[in-house]
């Protein structure tokens, strides 16, 4: 067996896999984020709960009614995205001139309601979803063992990713949501439609999420807390990135998700640390994040 | 009507009107005086002096989120960085008194607070908040490998020990005027520092960042003694917390806390000075009249609820609001 560093390759590559799925969720969790600070000037605590959300809702619709995995992936994040349109619609709105202090303090309080609920429906124990029949099994690349469902979650997150850089920075509609991240007012003005744009972006950075949450529903557990120390991550990966650029995001949430997965074969102990480290070096070096324009 | 007016007798009515109100407030904070001291005697102790250092805790707290502006999220490691600091040193050396491990446990706070302010200010506003939530994130991790916490188990049986060697805090009633002298010091203190110059300098940032640092105020410096100040008596609230149940958890760390102490300040009233103080006494008896009830497993999501309402509806807190209507109506 051939070594690195002292690590078996097989190990290696293996953790190295983990990393790069931890931050594809990472990627797409901090894209959300990414999102909705663009035009809403928040940062929204109840991502966290999005995420779980999504899971949840894939666990469920699947005990319940016993709606497939692909279903799921299209249901879970319009459910949620849904619900996150009428968070918008009926609470955030109701602040929206206030400081944003707010609105972050807003979105906490909703976080703990929706995973109080929920921890007292289902307990903090996890939920089981069965791998899709057709993930089962994986393939040998040689130096190392991929399962097919990995593989898939990378593609999936990588394409979504991708996407959504593209409608941001590519398209008409993305074009309205840049220039109501500059001047949503002067945008008004124009005759766009900016609060409904702004329930929509919501919406969307929330479908995110719950996207990710459906992604990880077969392979991580999923319980009513599984969102809130995700999230404390994903902060961190922001903090690191900065927010001024959608593909800032997504490579920073890759890059740590590697980082993690590099630590975690070489110094164990200090795995769930290393983002946090990380960002406080950025911070003293770098204070306005990798990519970011601004403090 | 048409009196001719004198200046003298205005200047003299405005200082007659200012002395009848500072025998007001006189004689207000006689009352709650009063009523603290006969307070153990009608409540349980120990019950009072949870309230009493949540009270302390989201005072310190209020000092930077209230008065400088500054909202963090990672107030809980101060609190138990302190409460862990004293546990450890009164648990393993037998010789020191009471008071010297909850001076130790303020300076190890202070110390991490040092560190939190120095990297957190350089970023502003939500990111800022993000910071110091995972900042706090990190020494929650810390906690949680460390051997001396206990990890998980928390640390246990906590000597209250004796105060200044001679005063035995195993007698709750001791241990309650203890606590209030401590509570009642770090409240004119706080009030001190806001109605200073500096505390002025604060309010400034608050109300403007920029207009400060264009007045020629270097505005970090003040930022970052602000965040020591308020992370000092954060970890001396832990401290005697610690003493005082005689036990330090992780619960202390966990960013729960940290949004706990945001909501006693918020639900009291921010930026006020008796605000924290009802806020937490507020928060404490929810949770314990909760715990009682059929409502026990409902903790969290009301307290999300209570959260989102004062967001919502009376973001001044309930000494805000009452201090509006007071102004409203009879000032």
């Amino acid at each position: 067996m051939s070594m690195i560093f002292g690590v078996p390759l097989a190990v290696l590559s293996g953790q190295l896999l983990i990393g790069i799925i931890n931050g594809a969720f990472y990627a797409l969790l901090s894209l959300g984020l990414a999102v909705i600070f663009g035009l809403l000037k928040i940062i929204n605590f109840a991502h966290g709960a999005m995420y779980m959300l999504g899971a949840m809702t894939t666990v469920l619709m699947f005990d319940y009614l016993g709606v497939n995995y692909w279903v799921a992936l299209l249901l879970a994040p319009l459910l949620v995205g849904a619900f996150g349109v009428a968070i918008e619609y009926f609470l955030l709105r109701r602040i929206a001139g206030q400081d944003h202090i707010y609105s972050l303090l807003l979105t906490f309080g909703i976080a703990l309601i929706i995973s109080g609920v929920l921890v007292n429906w289902f307990g903090v124990s996890g939920l089981r979803y069965a791998m899709p029949d057709m993930f089962k099994g994986g393939v040998n690349l040689g130096f190392m063992f991929m399962p097919y469902y990995r593989a898939w979650v990378i593609v999936a997150a990588l394409v979504v990713c991708f996407g959504t850089w593209f409608v941001i920075e590519k398209t008409k509609l993305g074009a309205y949501l840049r220039a109501g991240t500059e001047d949503s007012q002067l945008m008004q003005g124009f005759g766009i439609n900016v609060p409904l744009l702004i329930s929509l972006t919501y919406g969307f950075g929330v479908a995110l999420a719950a996207f990710a949450g459906v992604l990880a529903a077969p392979i991580y557990s999923v319980t009513p807390v599984m969102g809130s120390a995700t999230l404390i991550t994903v902060f961190a990966v922001v903090v690191i990135g900065g927010m001024g650029s959608i593909g800032g995001a997504i490579i920073t949430g890759i890059l740590m998700g590697v980082i993690e997965g590099l630590t975690k074969t070489f110094y164990p102990p200090a795995s769930s640390a290393v983002i946090f480290l990380v960002m406080v070096l950025v911070l003293m070096f770098r204070p306005s994040g990798l990519f970011g324009k601004e403090a | 009507m048409n009196q001719p007016v004198n200046s003298a007798d205005i200047h003299k009515a405005i200082v007659e009107e200012q002395a009848a109100q500072d025998r007001k407030k006189m004689m207000l904070n006689g009352v709650l005086l009063l009523i603290l001291l006969a307070a153990p005697f009608m409540i349980y102790p120990v019950f009072l002096m949870k309230i009493l250092c949540f009270a302390l805790f989201a005072v310190a707290f209020n000092l930077l989120f209230g008065f400088t502006g500054l909202l963090s999220f990672g107030h809980a490691a101060f609190l138990a960085t302190g409460g862990y600091t004293t546990g450890y040193l009164l648990s393993n050396y037998s010789g020191l008194t009471t008071e010297m491990g909850i001076i130790a446990g303020t300076l190890a706070a202070t110390l991490l607070g040092t560190g939190f302010a120095l990297l957190s200010i350089r970023r502003q506003g939500i990111y800022f908040a993000m910071v110091t939530l995972a900042l706090a994130q990190l020494v929650f991790f810390f906690f949680v490998q460390s051997e001396f916490t206990g990890g998980e188990d928390g640390m246990h049986g906590i000597p209250r020990g004796e105060l200044l060697g001679f005063i035995n805090l195993e007698d709750n009633l001791n241990m309650y005027y203890f606590v209030l002298v401590v509570f009642i010091a770090c409240y004119l203190l706080v009030q001190r520092i806001v109605n200073s110059p500096y505390g002025q300098v604060l309010k400034a940032i608050k109300q403007n960042e920029p207009r400060a640092v264009s007045l020629g105020y270097n505005v970090d410096r003040y930022k970052v003694l602000a965040f020591v100040i308020s992370a000092a008596l954060a970890g001396l609230a832990g401290s005697m917390k610690s003493v005082v149940f005689q036990l330090a958890s992780l619960n202390d760390a966990h960013w729960h806390m940290s949004g706990e102490v945001i909501l006693m300040t918020l639900v009291g009233g921010m930026g006020t000075l008796l605000g924290p103080v009802v806020g937490a006494t507020f928060v404490v008896n929810i949770e314990y009249q909760l715990s009682q009830g059929a409502l026990r497993d409902w903790v969290d999501p009301i307290l999300g609820g209570i959260f989102v309402l004062t967001v919502l509806a009376f973001r001044s807190g309930i000494v805000g609001e009452i201090q509006k209507f007071v102004k409203k109506n009879l000032g």
